[in-house]
């Protein structure tokens, strides 16, 4: 992250914005660290809120990047729905609250060289695709009228199979869950 | 703003969702490291849509209205995966993973 | 009617999902739709047959053809002689064909089969075409199929009715008619194995339809099983072939190309030999065989459509469809011997053998099948390609005959036993015996008067004559043999039948003649037996001219013209009328129908031979265990794999493979002792555990990796997709 600021810094062509790039690097060590707790906080609730946090932070980055919807959609979708669902699942199966019980198996350390090689092979790639392209200075904010024009013209049929989708799962969720 | 500072936040974010997904044993731990790696999917699709903002003949909202869809799909998904974390731990009066080894060859 | 024939296989397709929906439902169960269906396929059936015999008469004016083609989905293309050699060299193998197919051309109208396809996918630059080919070879099929699937329809109303699974069994009746419809009229190979598999598939369903006794799902798997072998081949050939012709899988292009001699002959040689893997188990040749006898287990009406008149035949169209790439593969024109030909003739003759010993009538009938099928296999491998499809016709119509026959027999006793259950039937069942009676004459092939005889006469004519220096001289005398064995074992099957007193189950019974349900296809397909032999009367018949009109007409119609097909070959001839063969052929009926009368009706001759005579008890012992090839297949084969195969497998795996995977793993964990203890644990053991995808081989390593613990797989997953892209992307930089 501080490479790429570093280097838009010395790019004297484009305008640097300053602003922009400060709340990201907030926002990205926020959410790495949040990320990071999410996957090995010992209590489950802890868990669930770092991911509230993370959540936010993506929903902030949308903002960052002019997807305005989509943020919002975020919010009210992954922290007003899903986590409440999560927190529902944690209630439910009573999960132990306290440290107490391990919460991370053994193989951990399969786990974490499979991320860390995961992660040094996508950042090469992406430095040796990406590493030149710029967002455009003048980004605009999206307008949520264009993009529910494209949604229900141009991806009219995906969308509609989505909503199916949705009940199909509703309806698979209810049968899997139900006691009989 | 460089295109690879979200690309690189998103694999981040993404590695540390596949750790996730290994290493934790409580089944609700794993669903949200799903959610995870989601959410990192759909950085790379806004951040795309913005890169192609203004290139002629491009569909800058393509991205976002994937990234909708993927929202749509991970609400699905977790939907029904909570209800299997229900179901076993009904059946197994237990979430963690490693109790739950009936596909053992 | 000709460009849109592909309706013909969507009509009974979307009657098998009506069926399986609403059949319940019905007053028949589903029976009404069904026959419905074929009826309406027979009429577009015999529509696609009456435009193809117009075509002949008057063949199109390729502009003419052209203007009238276009259509908006897909285009149609004719394939005229020129225009059909592909990306190869047209020019060149045009010319070759004009060059030496001149002089037939101008006797024999190129009449050009009707193509039409459209885009099925494209992946690459390969597309992928799906379409339907019409000619005369496709028209016949199509005619034979609906024709005998409706009969059939119409005989199982009364058969099955009141079954517990009537629904399915017609839901499945109509899947399988929809399917081979959909085989015979495929225009490409690829397109053909899925037709190829879907019949095999309602074979399996319909064999196992009373599945709940252990022998009838047994039969099924056994018949799934052995096509399974032969289907290896039919992929490896038809992927061979692909590569062959320059990546078509397009039939015409395929043999056009193999005609002029675009594709190398070993190739050709290799692909063909592949095909007949797929021949042998389909239509029962012999080694393959042994699925189609128990087959019988199934339904009867279903023995005689599928096992009998359509579905064993596929393999006899999928060479005569690809005659092109058999015919040069196998260099069938200029050799005396090749492996078509020997299979035939080995199959009719060791099939006619085990037809004498069975006591099942439909057994009887079905190693008659497969000798029949030997003499199609016969005649394709001699190079009488009209021979085998005439015999594959009068064939479909007289076994369909004998079979349903045998239905009639057994639907009120329940037993197909001859020596037990059955005899004296000729008076109490009228109507069936005649109609047996004309069947048994077809397939005996009574001189001058039934179907049987014109065909197989041409068979014997056309291995005589056909072929290099001196003709398939083994081909000729093996069946004749089979001739003489085929009269035998029916005359035995008609004495033990029809004749004699009643026996066990048809004596407690109060047997009377079916309804006309049952009686009245048998009575159509009796009196086809007999007319349809003129459909193809030779030229000359002892001395006797036949006027022009009326002889040959068959091979007129049927017999494909133009490039895709090797008439024009310089070895590629047709075979006349041999009175010298119609004679011995008819001495061999009376050779062996009289000799089976003496024996059986007379009671004269060595009886109990079998147990005096120490060779004839092992003959009859061989017979009786059927060359012993079951017992080769289920415990040789198989039990040497279970046994001492698994056996010394697990004994290499147990004390070679564990003892140097163990070894390595101690010199892990020792190394690792040295080094801090959370990483030897945390680390070193987990990658050592982890690191089984690279032992792979090695059955212990890879039991600890099947622990049923789902995020190990995960781990292995993403683990594994990261290396591989890891490696893409070290190869691409």
């Amino acid at each position: 992250m501080i490479g790429s600021l570093l280097a838009a810094a010395q790019n004297a062509d484009a305008p640097v914005l300053v602003a922009q790039n400060v709340a990201f690097g907030i926002i990205s060590v926020l959410m790495i660290y949040s990320a990071i707790r999410v996957v090995t906080a010992a209590n489950v609730v802890h868990a669930a809120a770092f991911l509230v946090v993370v959540l936010a932070g993506v929903a902030a980055l949308f903002i960052l990047l002019g997807a305005e919807f989509v943020a919002i959609t975020q919010v009210l979708v992954y922290i007003g729905a899903i986590v409440v669902l999560f927190l529902f699942g944690i209630m439910l199966t009573r999960a132990p609250m306290e440290g107490s019980e391990k919460m991370s198996r053994d193989n951990w350390a399969l786990a974490a060289l499979t991320g860390f090689v995961l992660l040094v092979l996508l950042g090469y790639t992406l430095w040796d695709g990406f590493g030149k392209n710029k967002i455009p200075a003048d980004l605009q904010p999206t307008s949520t009228g264009a993009l529910s024009d494209v949604i229900f013209g141009q991806y009219l049929v995906p969308f509609e199979v989505v909503s199916l989708l949705l009940l199909a799962a509703l309806v698979g969720a209810i049968v899997i869950a139900r006691r009989d | 703003m460089f295109l690879n500072q979200f690309l690189l936040l998103a694999a981040a974010l993404f590695c540390i969702g596949v750790y996730g997904v290994i290493a934790r044993k409580n089944g609700v731990m794993v669903l949200m490291s799903i959610e995870l790696i989601l959410n990192a999917v759909n950085i790379n699709l806004v951040a795309f849509s913005a890169m192609w903002f203004n290139t002629p003949g491009a569909n800058p909202l393509a991205g976002q209205v994937f990234a909708l869809f993927v929202i749509a799909v991970a609400a699905a998904e977790v939907g029904v995966g909570l209800a299997i974390v229900l179901a076993i731990f009904r059946n197994y009066k237990t979430v963690d993973l490693d109790q739950v080894d009936l596909m053992k060859g | 009617m000709l460009t849109h024939v592909w309706i013909i296989p969507l009509i009974p397709a979307l009657s098998f999902v009506a069926i399986l929906a609403i059949g319940k439902r019905l007053p028949k169960k589903g029976a009404e739709i069904g026959i419905a269906s074929v009826a309406i396929c027979l009429v577009l059936a015999l529509a696609t047959g009456t435009g193809w015999i117009s075509r002949v008469n008057h063949p199109p004016e390729s502009a003419h053809a052209e203007a009238t083609a276009q259509s908006v989905e897909g285009h149609e293309a004719e394939a005229t002689a020129t225009a059909s050699a592909t990306e190869g060299e047209p020019a060149a193998s045009a010319d070759a064909e004009h060059a030496e197919g001149g002089a037939e051309a101008e006797e024999h109208h190129v009449t050009p089969p009707v193509q039409r396809n459209v885009t099925w996918f494209e992946t690459g630059d390969v597309t992928v075409k799906a379409g339907t080919l019409i000619d005369g070879l496709s028209a016949l099929m199509l005619v034979i199929v609906t024709f005998i699937s409706l009969l059939v329809h119409v005989f199982s109303t009364d058969y099955v009715g009141g079954d517990r699974r009537e629904t399915h069994y017609f839901a499945f009746l109509s899947l399988f008619t929809a399917a081979m419809l959909f085989y015979v009229i495929s225009d490409n190979t690829l397109q053909m194995v899925v037709g190829w598999e879907l019949v095999g598939l309602c074979s399996f369903a319909l064999i196992g339809h009373w599945w709940e006794e252990k022998p009838n799902s047994d039969a099924a798997l056994k018949a799934f099983l052995t096509n399974r072998v032969g289907d290896i081949g039919l992929l490896v050939g038809v992927i061979i072939l692909y590569f062959a012709a320059g990546k078509t899988f397009d039939v015409l292009s395929l043999n056009t190309q193999a005609n002029a001699g675009l594709i190398e002959h070993n190739l050709l040689l290799i692909g063909s030999l592949c095909l007949i893997t797929a021949v042998m188990s389909k239509s029962g040749q012999f080694v393959l065989h042994t699925w189609l006898p128990d087959a019988m287990a199934g339904p009867t009406p279903v023995s005689a459509l599928i096992h009998a008149a359509t579905m064993v035949v596929a393999g006899i169209y999928l060479v005569a469809r690809n005659y092109g790439v058999f015919f040069n593969g196998l260099s069938i024109g200029t050799a005396n011997v090749n492996a078509l030909a020997v299979v035939g003739c080995v199959t009719l003759l060791f099939g006619a053998f085990l037809a004498f010993v069975q006591t099942d009538i439909k057994k009887v009938l079905a190693y008659s099948t497969v000798s029949q099928l030997g003499y199609m296999v016969t005649a394709l491998g001699v190079g009488g390609w009209t021979a085998a499809i005439f015999h594959l016709f009068t064939h479909a119509i007289f076994k369909a005959c004998l079979f349903l026959g045998s239905g009639s027999l057994a639907h009120h006793i329940h037993s197909f036993d001859m020596k037990k259950d059955m005899g004296g039937m000729r008076k109490r069942m009228p109507i069936t015996f005649w109609t047996f009676l004309i069947g048994t004459a077809a397939l005996m092939g009574l001189p001058l008067i039934t179907a049987g005889f014109w065909s197989k006469d041409e068979i014997l004519a056309g291995a005589h004559q056909l072929g290099g220096d001196g003709g398939y001289r083994f081909a000729v005398i093996m069946g004749l043999m089979g001739a003489v064995c085929t009269c035998a074992y029916m005359t035995r099957a008609i004495w033990y039948v029809f004749y004699g007193e009643p026996r066990g189950k048809s004596a407690e019974h109060d047997l009377h003649e079916n309804g006309p349900r049952i009686t009245v296809p048998l009575i159509i397909l009796a009196t086809g037996s007999i007319l349809v032999g003129y459909a193809n009367l030779p030229e000359k018949v002892f001395g006797i001219g036949v006027p022009e009109s009326l002889s040959l007409r068959f091979e007129h119609f049927i017999e494909p013209t133009g490039a895709y097909f090797p008439s024009a070959d310089n070895s590629f001839s047709h075979p006349e009328f041999v009175p010298w063969i119609a004679l011995v052929s008819a001495l061999a009926i009376v050779i062996g129908a009289g000799g089976a009368y003496l024996w059986y009706f007379k009671d004269k001759g060595p009886h109990g031979i079998t147990e005096r005579n120490k060779v004839a008890r092992t003959g009859y012992k061989v017979l009786e265990n059927k060359y012993y090839l079951d017992w080769l297949y289920t415990d040789v084969i198989v039990g040497f794999v279970k046994g001492p195969f698994a056996r010394a497998t697990n004994w290499f795996n147990q004390n070679i493979l564990d003892g140097v995977v163990n070894s390595v793993g101690k010199g892990a964990r020792g190394a690792g002792e040295f080094v801090y203890h959370r990483i030897d644990q945390g680390v070193v053991d987990n990658v050592v555990k982890g690191s089984g995808l690279a032992a792979e081989g090695s059955g212990s390593v890879l039991r600890k990796t099947q622990n049923g613990k789902v995020q190990w797989y995960a781990a292995y997953l993403f683990l594994g997709a990261t290396i591989l892209a890891a490696i893409f992307v070290i190869v691409a930089s």
